[in-house]
């Protein structure tokens, strides 16, 4: 990548953070809901892959809301099934 | 306003854009601590009564919402952009399109953003455009089939190459191993005569004219210059810079031009998007589509539902068609997927795998004439006897 692209860096990928296990385990308690009931993101993603995220963690995401300003999301890093 | 009441707003369970709203409108104003927290006390109880419900059928509120201004888009397929010359589709087959998630958009197209030292220079802009718009070799010369010799001719202009900032000796080594590697067109030979800017073909089988014709054929159409995918692209000034406006589109390649804002360049296909940026931006650009696509043809959707309708494409990490091979097959009840589309497969399906229906949702129970579980038919009385 010669013109020292980023994922991360462009407009539509907000930003993507690693939870901690102590972080986890709130977002889990609050929500009252178990690790396989959060939508997923795929360890070969390029965002992941950009931030060096590992297969069963958490990634907050830090949306640019239309309605809300910033809004939270979480997703869990899975691996990519096979076809 | 005190830092106090900042501290407050700002620890308050409200959205930010709320919080920055009423920051914003407080302002300088100096107001009492009664009256401040007389109005975070309505702001909470509006919040409150503005969130959607518990149990609400959200999904059924943004099909409705989404579905039914759909009705009112043009069917039409084709449409003018607004940009010079390029063909988009828009109205109701783009919306299909977008929620189909279809591979291949069927007008492919990109915005190229440039950098600031070429976005302000019309030359510079122009110059970037021509590494990325696909040239064949019948632009930079003249090509000559010489049926006595048994030859195609190239003569290179110098000129358009220099214009083009492309040696000569780049097309030399470009339009063979071109012909060869994407075209798949190997019987022939080639002479390179740099002093006279010459490139000739000669074809492996020097008595069939039919081959003679097929290789000029396939040296014409040979890209030399650009990315392969893109066909065309315009150079438009928009609020003081140099926009690039394509038809076709490789995000991938463009990105790897010297030059392009590799931060707000964007194309029109989804799966590119989510391919290349992640599942995030493949939301996000699900979500700019739609709205633009609906808000082209004067329809204002709120956009909480096309959010919903996103979030549900995106949610398994892959962006997913709403249809029977993403979200609508992959439902729990067998009667609700039934009720979709190809009604038997499913039915016979289920009774291989012994599948049972629990009956919870709206569609099934809708199917054997039970109260669904939602508003009224979701509360139960019981009544004391005495």
């Amino acid at each position: 990548m010669g013109t020292g692209f980023s994922v991360i860096k462009h407009v539509m990928v907000p930003d993507h953070q690693i939870m901690t296990a102590e972080e986890i385990e709130e977002l889990l308690a609050a929500f009252k809901i178990t690790r396989d009931q959060l939508p997923n993101i795929y360890h070969d993603d390029p965002a992941v892959k950009e931030i060096g995220a590992k297969i069963n963690d958490v990634i907050r995401i830090v949306r640019n809301s239309k309605t809300a300003g910033k809004a939270e999301a979480y997703r869990i890093v899975v691996k990519r099934p096979k076809k | 306003m005190k830092q106090s009441q900042i501290d407050v707003i700002e620890a308050a369970d409200l959205p930010k854009k709320t919080k920055d709203d009423l920051i914003a409108y407080i302002g300088e104003k100096d107001l009492s601590d009664e009256t401040f927290n007389a109005i975070m006390d309505r702001i909470n109880i509006e919040y409150a009564n503005s969130r959607i419900e518990p149990c609400e059928a959200v999904g059924i509120i943004a099909a409705q919402s989404i579905g039914e201004p759909g009705t009112q888009m043009t069917m039409r397929t084709f449409h003018f952009a607004g940009v010079a010359e390029i063909n988009v589709t828009l109205g109701l087959p783009r919306l299909i399109e977008i929620l189909d998630a279809r591979k291949i958009p069927s007008t492919p197209s990109m915005t190229i953003y440039l950098q600031d030292e070429y976005c302000c220079d019309r030359e510079k802009a122009r110059e970037v455009s021509w590494q990325i718009e696909a040239a064949h070799l019948s632009e930079f010369g003249e090509i000559v089939t010489d049926m006595l010799d048994m030859k195609v001719r190239v003569r290179i202009n110098r000129d358009v190459c220099k214009k083009r900032k492309i040696t000569i000796e780049e097309i030399f080594e470009r339009a063979p191993r071109k012909i060869r590697d994407k075209n798949h067109y190997r019987d022939f030979e080639c002479e390179e005569d740099l002093a006279d800017a010459c490139l000739t073909f000669i074809p492996k089988d020097q008595d069939s004219y039919q081959n003679l014709f097929a290789l000029a054929e396939n040296v014409r159409k040979v890209i030399v210059q650009g990315i392969d995918d893109i066909e065309r692209v315009v150079v438009r000034k928009e609020n003081e810079e140099y926009i690039l406006y394509t038809e076709g589109s490789n995000l991938k390649d463009v990105f790897e031009v010297e030059g392009v804002d590799t931060t707000r360049t964007r194309t029109n296909n989804i799966a590119e998007i989510s391919d290349v940026l992640g599942i995030e931006a493949g939301r996000n650009a699900i979500i700019d589509e739609a709205l633009n696509t609906l808000r082209e043809q004067g329809l204002d959707v709120d956009v909480r539902h096309i959010m919903l309708v996103a979030d549900m494409m995106c949610i398994d990490g892959e962006v997913k068609q709403i249809g029977r091979h993403g979200i609508a097959g992959e439902k729990e009840s067998v009667l609700s997927r039934a009720s979709f589309e190809v009604t038997v497969n499913h039915l016979l399906d289920a009774a291989v795998a012994n599948e049972t229906d629990i009956l919870e949702g709206v569609t099934e129970n809708v199917i054997v004439g039970q109260p669904i579980q939602l508003g009224t038919g979701d509360v139960k009385l019981i009544a004391k006897k005495n």
